[in-house]
């Protein structure tokens, strides 16, 4: 300390001027303010293709009525008078893959949560982990490729074909599956938070009241935990519905509203990487339609992370 | 605590409770002999032998970290939950030693009901937190189901506060009616032993009377372990006090000998409030 050897009054009477406090304050508020921005700035960019456009452009909804877009059953986003602009098969293909996700997330996401806080030892749980941490460390395009040259050809195939099913190459069983398996470590992770965070005194008294280890964790553990682990279904869910390249690649890209899970199907996160990277002009009505179904999507993940939101306010509430 | 020298002054006892009982004529529900507890290589319970007669309240005291409540969980092998924890010695109910391996403790718990410090409501209705033990024990009929719930809620003393209200969230009650709640459906296993690990340290007054006022009912049915840091308490629910000191059962006998003319000097001096 430079001070140290001064006297006194030199070093406390006068405030000194800490430019450097300054610079820092204003560079944290500058990283908390780019993320406002961001989201600022991807909401006008939405709203200024699709709905109003400034300038000469022409919005999406300036040349297709939000009636259609909401009822028709068709997506031919092409121009004249073929095109139709039905968000319904893309929004059903979306909803078929995240279920499909949701069948495989929810058991073993919530089982594995459960495993870790009420059966495994600490070492078991060193080991597993770490091992649900790489798995969410995975690149959704590599899960993308399991499904497409594994999954599809590996698995479904040989086993619904012994049913006489027949299993498309692309197919929204596999895209659902894998997705599944990537939004896993999710659900395993927060709800391991929330498990944990039961008081002890609970499970020692369903323990004391004659129950066995499953009983305590499924019928006290899980319902004190249940609107965490709730709100952790609609998170996953929510990926899942966002999720893009996995299902790009695994689902295809024909848009019908059949529901066969065997079949392909395109979902909207999949047509908005066929509408941007293809060769349409940039003010198509192919290209506009993209920030249609983009306000759509951002409206339907907000709206699960807003109710998964309001859950867990809840469970705190209730808790604490 | 008095500063009287002697322990003479002896609260009354609540009804039910004979202070001067003679414990060894009694057959013992629980027979505990040279029972020694290890969590890890620390040693906390020392050549322990107890017997507890049946029907009967036999209430544990001594000093923080004495190792009452330690001895208490063993007896319904609650320690078994606890990792590292390590125990020889044999301890019978009814003329089965628990301690064998062989034991199975989800029975056992059944058999050997237990009540906590901290009240303990499921986050589940009333009813359903009754329900809870016979549910998982797979009792489904709902007849039989209600008749349990509300004999053990009459049985806790509770029920005339609740009977409207049975399909409200338990967590809405009060701290001593969330506690009798607790007793209720430790009652609802049917069990023949009840562990109550310091039932009312966390309850007004009126509560804690009304907790005394039922261990005096239910000893009438039930053998009643109680751990307990209040010595007014232990001197007014029991009929047999243990005073563990160190990890070691130091004095056991007729409640009213313990109090009045205490064998052990380190007894006396923890009873009139010397330490501890």
């Amino acid at each position: 300390m430079p001070r140290a050897g001064g006297s006194m009054s030199d070093w406390f009477s006068a405030k000194k001027n800490r430019r450097h406090e300054t610079v820092i304050r204003t560079g944290l508020f500058v990283c908390a303010a780019l993320s406002v921005l961001t989201t600022g700035a991807i909401v006008y960019v939405l709203l200024s293709n699709a709905v109003y456009a400034p300038g000469d452009k022409t919005a999406f909804f300036e040349r297709v009525t939000v009636t259609e877009f909401l009822t028709s059953t068709q997506w031919k986003p092409v121009e004249g008078d073929r095109g139709r602009f039905g968000i319904w098969p893309l929004l059903s293909g979306t909803m078929m893959v995240a279920l499909i996700s949701s069948l495989v997330s929810i058991p073993a996401g919530l089982g594995a949560a459960i495993y870790m806080t009420e059966y495994a030892g600490p070492r078991e749980r060193q080991f597993l982990k770490p091992m649900l941490e790489l798995l969410a460390g995975i690149p959704s395009v590599v899960f993308g490729f399991f499904a497409l040259k594994f999954v599809t050809p590996w698995l479904l195939k040989p086993v619904l074909g012994l049913l006489n099913l027949d299993v498309s190459i692309f197919n929204s069983l596999s895209a659902g599956i894998v997705v599944g398996v990537m939004v896993t470590p999710l659900i395993a992770s927060l709800s391991e938070d929330v498990i944990r965070s039961v008081p002890r005194s609970l499970r020692e008294a369903a323990h004391a009241l004659g129950s066995t280890k499953f009983d305590v964790s499924m019928k006290v553990v899980v319902p004190a935990a249940l609107s965490g682990i709730l709100a952790s279904f609609l998170l996953a869910f929510s990926r899942a519905v966002g999720e893009t390249m996995a299902v790009a690649i695994a689902a295809g890209g024909n848009p019908v509203m059949a529901m066969n899970p065997l079949k392909g199907s395109q979902t909207m996160t999949g047509f908005m990487v066929h509408a941007s990277t293809g060769d349409s002009a940039a003010d198509s009505i192919s290209r506009m339609s993209m920030y249609a179904v983009g306000i759509t999507l951002f409206l339907l993940t907000l709206l699960i992370n807003l109710i998964s939101g309001w859950i867990l306010r809840r469970y705190r509430e209730e808790y604490q | 605590m008095t500063d009287e020298k002697s322990a003479l002054s002896v609260p009354p006892s609540v009804q039910g409770v004979d202070r001067n009982l003679d414990t060894s004529s009694h057959s013992a529900a629980i027979d505990v002999r040279n029972l020694n507890f290890y969590y890890g290589d620390l040693q906390v319970l020392f050549d322990v032998s107890l017997k507890v007669p049946e029907r009967s309240v036999t209430a544990l005291i001594g000093p923080s970290g004495c190792g009452k409540s330690t001895f208490l969980r063993t007896l319904n092998r609650m320690n078994d939950l606890i990792d590292g924890t390590r125990c020889t010695g044999e301890c019978f109910v009814e003329s089965q030693n628990i301690m064998d391996p062989d034991v199975d403790v989800v029975l056992l718990r059944k058999h050997v009901g237990m009540v906590f410090q901290k009240s303990t409501p499921f986050p589940k209705s009333i009813f359903d937190n009754v329900a809870y033990g016979p549910r998982v024990a797979g009792e489904r009929n709902r007849a039989v189901l209600a008749d349990l719930v509300e004999s053990c809620l009459r049985k806790a003393a509770l029920w005339d506060e609740v009977s409207d209200r049975l399909h409200t969230s338990a967590m809405a009650l009060s701290g001593g009616q969330q506690q009798r709640l607790c007793i209720a459906r430790t009652l609802a296993t049917q069990p023949k032993i009840i562990l109550m690990d310091e039932p009312a340290s966390a309850l007004d007054p009126a509560s804690t009377d009304r907790i005394e006022n039922l261990i005096g009912e239910l000893c009438a049915s039930y053998t009643i372990v109680i751990v307990t840091h209040n010595m007014q308490q232990a001197s007014r629910v029991s009929h047999q006090t243990a005073f563990f000191f160190k990890g070691r059962l130091v004095e056991v006998g007729p409640t009213m000998k313990i109090f009045t003319s205490p064998g052990e000097k380190r007894t006396e001096d923890y009873i009139t409030g010397r330490f501890g």
